[in-house]
């Protein structure tokens, strides 16, 4: 409350030092995430911009336009919505469960936590080759898992190269096995902060172990699974080294570009060259994050007003 | 009761496994021969004849030295840039009573919710604009403030009592004589806890560099495995591939191993800022 | 090195330009004499910690200047001024050792003061010696006693041989018994290494047991300085004999009338020399003398013997409040009766003016 500050000492000095100490954060700052902030704005509204002759012809919609109409970003909303849709629900019912598992129990328990947090602590394109040598078919081989799923009867597959739910699933399965650690982790150690006493008495109560978790310990946790939902969204939202480390860097070409993939695309390689249509790509990229993140607050506060 | 355990154990051990499997795959891999490796039609879950020479030819037919050095050094500069960046900026926040710091702080936590995919394609003309392209310069130096960080290690600042500050004074202690003796031992906890966790980012890092460097001899280990795959050791050398997986992978499972609680610790409380 | 502050004033802005700022210091003029241990001593709030941070140079004051000798200090930052402070609740680093916190003050050092290393080891080990932790040297804070940590905050404070030692309630985290020792030892390092001190308390008697002077004050106003005997027995208003003593003084309401003191209708004392008023009157528990004829009537609630005296608690329409006076074991009383008479001693009785509280003097 009365929390002293240092002003007694030297009110002058302290005005300087302190915007002394900052500076060095302040400049990078500027530079690298307030200027560009505003920049990207004004890019995504220039048209034409060439960034060899750092000309314009005029301001105004047109990039936003050109992009809306180019089947290459349409076909990477699609795909991107397509992964959030399916990763998002899955990964973060899957965390649950694990956590809910993991806090039952005693003995082991560290040892699976430690293994459970490994992906988080790994390089995502060093492992994604992993996944792509684990799920590609070639002349010389199905891989191993078409060897497992042949068990079952199911022809082989070709899920890098081959059709395009194939290769979403694996993308798909590739990103959930990224995103569990953090979400695992959070939700365990939201599920340790529920005190022991509603437990017990529930307990004393009677109260069966599944009525037990509908009404206290999911009510408990439920900021923490709506946090891990929204940052999800943002996070599969943005998904993109993942598919690089499957598919490689020429996305398009696999059907699985995404849209941060097209952003970077548009920006360098063999088709970029065009900051504009990068910028309005971001910007409209955020505005769907935005949307979503908006429609998950408004239904959650919905939701727990219900419950 | 007992039948409920066991079905936990059994779904956790699972889950374990299906997380376990591509470590242990790419560490199989990289230790058949290529030639055993090639015959086999269907993958053999072991190996009679392991082999090394896969790490030896990871190394040598790219330079596969060369881009870890170039992420140590990435790694290390950008780290150690930040931290004293943010030491600063956190001294400031928590411990300095300047005009402006409160507004000056809620704008810190703005710029909090920023994307990076917003503001890369700007600094990605800036860089390349200042002929930073291909230098570690250029890779260094988007990414040595994190407000983050910033926020972490002032809430972490302001817990040390002021009088600590005020017995200094009275010894004699100039303001950043303070802050390096009493302060950053105190929190060295969390400092140690940002580090690991930038180190670990760095290492990690592909998009930035790879928009940045095109010439191989700036490279980070992403980025060489993301070129071995395309065009290094040939499309099917795939144990020589895994080599340079598991040499990728390997320094920071190990930094995990040590770190384990910090890491974990620190991640969480990433999860509480939201 | 005695210590002056010539109207001293130390106002705290408001949150915001709106609000009013809080004065916490306010005209505040003392001279402290040179080797002596000076209590400053008054309710929590009134300013104290405030004053001791101006000495020391934590906070500028508002207005008014400070001396050390004939050394104007008020513009010079803290680490110039060559004092040491023993902080309320110690803060000791708690990532260093009792050694090298003692040492840390000295490590500071600069230009001609500079120390070698065996010297700042000796000068170290010689504080450590004085507060007798110098077995503890390889401790951290964490791993000590209350008591030993607060020896380890005074072996910093006088490691450098400061001109002023400053004490903010140092003894407020000791329980009972290491409190009475700790204040002994305060007492003795004081007398060894003669530095003036001032010592900061809201216990009474702690003040009144260690220090050569007390300085009273309330709300930021100095209210009296003097030996603590002298202030017990001279109190300058109402609010400085209210705040001395244990049991607390008894406060009565009553007038002065054709220079005869008034208590409800008895006329307990004459008072020569006072001009008729509405008064307070203040009478010191011992001040009150058991007699079958006493001329101050009460009703009696009770009584406590407690070894050589006893307590006597009664009650008057006059003062809101239980009276507590004490008196010699000896003294008869008859428990069973339901009344009790007193007498009081001029010299424990004083008369305060209603409406100013100052203290009204008579023969
Ligand atoms: N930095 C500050 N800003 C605003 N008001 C303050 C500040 N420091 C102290 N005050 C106020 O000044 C007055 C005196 O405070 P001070 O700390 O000197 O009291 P104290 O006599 O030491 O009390 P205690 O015995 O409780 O320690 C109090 O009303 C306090 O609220
Ligand atoms: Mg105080």
């Amino acid at each position: 409350m009365s929390k002293k500050t240092l002003s007694g000492v030297n009110g002058v000095a302290t005005n300087i030092s302190g915007w002394l100490y900052l500076l060095p954060a302040l400049l990078f700052l500027i530079a690298f995430m307030v200027y560009p902030l505003i920049d990207v704005f004004i890019y995504s509204f220039e048209e034409g911009y060439n960034s060899a002759s750092q000309t314009s012809f005029g301001t105004g919609g047109y990039n936003y336009a050109y992009i809306l109409r180019d089947p290459y970003f349409l076909k990477t909303v699609k795909n991107t919505f397509i992964l959030v849709i399916i990763t998002v629900p899955i990964s973060t019912g899957l965390a649950l469960l694990i956590s809910l598992g993991l806090n039952s129990i005693r003995a082991l328990k560290r040892l699976f936590q430690t293994i459970f947090f490994l992906p988080y602590v790994t390089n995502t394109l060093a492992v994604g080759l992993v996944f792509m040598i684990l799920f590609r078919k070639t002349p010389y081989t199905d891989g191993l898992v078409n060897m497992i799923i042949g068990k079952f009867g199911i022809s082989p597959v070709d899920f890098i190269d081959g059709p395009y739910w194939a290769k979403m699933l694996v993308l798909s399965v590739y990103v959930i096995w990224i995103v569990m650690p953090f979400k695992i982790l959070i939700l365990t150690s939201a599920l340790a902060s529920v005190p022991d006493v509603y437990y017990q008495s529930a307990r004393i109560d009677g109260t069966s172990s599944w009525r037990v978790f509908w009404r206290i310990t999911l009510p408990m946790i439920s900021p923490m699974i709506v946090y891990l939902i929204i940052t999800g969204f943002i996070g599969a939202f943005k998904a993109y080294s993942d598919a690089v480390a499957i598919f490689g860097v020429d996305l398009n070409a696999a059907g699985m570009n995404t849209i941060v993939g097209y952003v970077y695309d548009m920006l360098y390689g063999d088709g970029g060259g065009y900051p504009s249509y990068a910028s309005a790509a971001a910007i409209v990229l955020f505005a769907i994050v935005l949307t979503i993140t908006v429609i998950n607050l408004i239904v959650s506060r919905k939701a727990t007003d219900i419950t | 009761m007992k039948i409920k355990k066991t079905i936990i154990y059994f779904l956790l051990a699972v889950w374990a496994l299906i997380v376990l499997f591509p470590f242990y795959w790419m560490v199989l891999s990289s230790i058949k021969s290529y030639a055993s490796y090639a015959g086999e039609k269907i993958p053999k879950f072991f190996t009679t004849s392991p082999t090394l020479e896969n790490y030896r030819s990871a190394f040598t037919a790219v330079p596969l030295a060369r881009y870890f050095s170039n992420t140590l050094i990435f790694t290390l500069a950008t780290t150690a840039l930040m931290v004293i960046i943010i030491i600063f900026a956190a001294y400031a926040f928590a411990r300095i009573d300047f005009k402006g710091r409160n507004l000056l702080f809620l704008g810190f936590l703005a710029l909090m919710m920023i994307p990076n995919e917003l503001v890369i394609i700007t600094n990605f003309v800036t860089i390349t604009d200042l002929g930073l392209r291909n230098s570690f310069t250029g890779l260094i130096l988007p990414s040595v403030t994190s407000v983050f960080y910033i926020y972490l290690l002032k809430e972490n600042f302001e817990q040390v009592p002021d009088e600590l500050y005020y017995a200094a004074k009275v010894d004699g202690t100039s303001d950043l004589k303070y802050l390096f003796k009493v302060m950053v031992p105190i929190c060295r906890p969390t400092i140690i806890t940002v580090i690991i966790l930038k180190v670990i980012e760095c290492w990690n890092s592909y998009v930035w560099p790879r928009l940045i460097t095109d010439d191989p001899a700036f490279y980070l280990v992403s980025n060489g495995i993301q070129e071995l795959r395309e065009n290094g050791l040939g499309r099917d050398n795939i144990p020589a591939m895994m080599a340079a997986v598991v040499a990728v992978s390997v320094p920071l499972i190990i930094l995990f191993l040590i770190f384990r609680k910090k890491i974990m610790e620190g991640v969480s409380r990433e999860g509480i800022k939201g | 090195m005695n210590v002056r502050m010539e109207n001293i004033t130390k106002v705290f802005p408001g949150r915001d330009r709106k609000s009013a700022g809080v004065t916490a210091v306010d005209n505040f003029s003392l001279e402290l004499p040179d080797g002596k241990l000076v209590c400053l001593l008054g309710p929590s709030g009134c300013g104290k910690s405030t004053l001791l941070y101006m000495i020391c140079g934590l906070e500028t004051p508002t207005e008014g200047r400070i001396y050390f000798g004939d050394q104007d200090v008020t513009d010079i930052p803290s680490e110039k001024r060559g004092v040491g402070l023993v902080f309320q609740n110690y803060a000791l680093y708690p990532h260093l050792t009792v050694k090298q916190i003692i040492k840390f003050p000295l490590e500071n050092l600069k230009g001609d003061e500079k120390l070698s290393k065996e010297e700042m080891d000796k000068m170290a080990l010689e504080a450590a010696k004085l507060v007798q932790i110098d077995g503890l040297m390889d401790r951290k804070p964490g791993q000590m006693s209350g008591g030993q940590q607060q020896r380890v905050a005074i072996a910093r404070a006088i490691v450098k041989r400061p001109k002023v030692l400053l004490m903010d309630e140092p003894l407020s985290n000791l329980d009972a018994r290491l409190r009475l020792h700790t204040r002994e030892e305060i007492r003795r390092i004081q007398k060894e290494t003669g530095i003036t001190t001032i010592f900061v308390t809201h216990d009474q008697e702690e003040a009144m047991s260690i220090s050569d002077l007390i300085v009273v004050m309330k709300d930021g106003v100095l209210h009296q300085m003097g030996k603590p005997q002298d202030v017990y027995d001279d109190p300058v208003n109402l609010f400085v004999a209210q705040f001395l003593g244990t049991p607390e003084i008894n406060v009565f309401e009553g007038k002065v009338k054709d220079e005869g003191l008034y208590i409800g209708e008895d006329r307990v004392l004459e008072v020569r020399g006072v001009e008729d008023k509405d008064v307070f009157i203040g009478i010191r528990p011992e001040g009150f003398i058991v007699d079958d004829e006493g001329k101050l009537n009460c009703e009696l609630k009770g009584i406590n013997i407690m070894g050589r005296d006893i307590t006597v608690l009664s009650s008057n329409g006059a003062s809101k409040n239980v009276i507590r006076s004490i008196v010699s074991a000896e003294t008869a009383i008859d428990s069973g009766s339901n009344k009790v008479r007193f007498n009081l001693k001029p010299h424990k009785t004083y008369i305060f003016d209603k409406d100013t509280e100052e203290r009204i003097r008579f023969a």
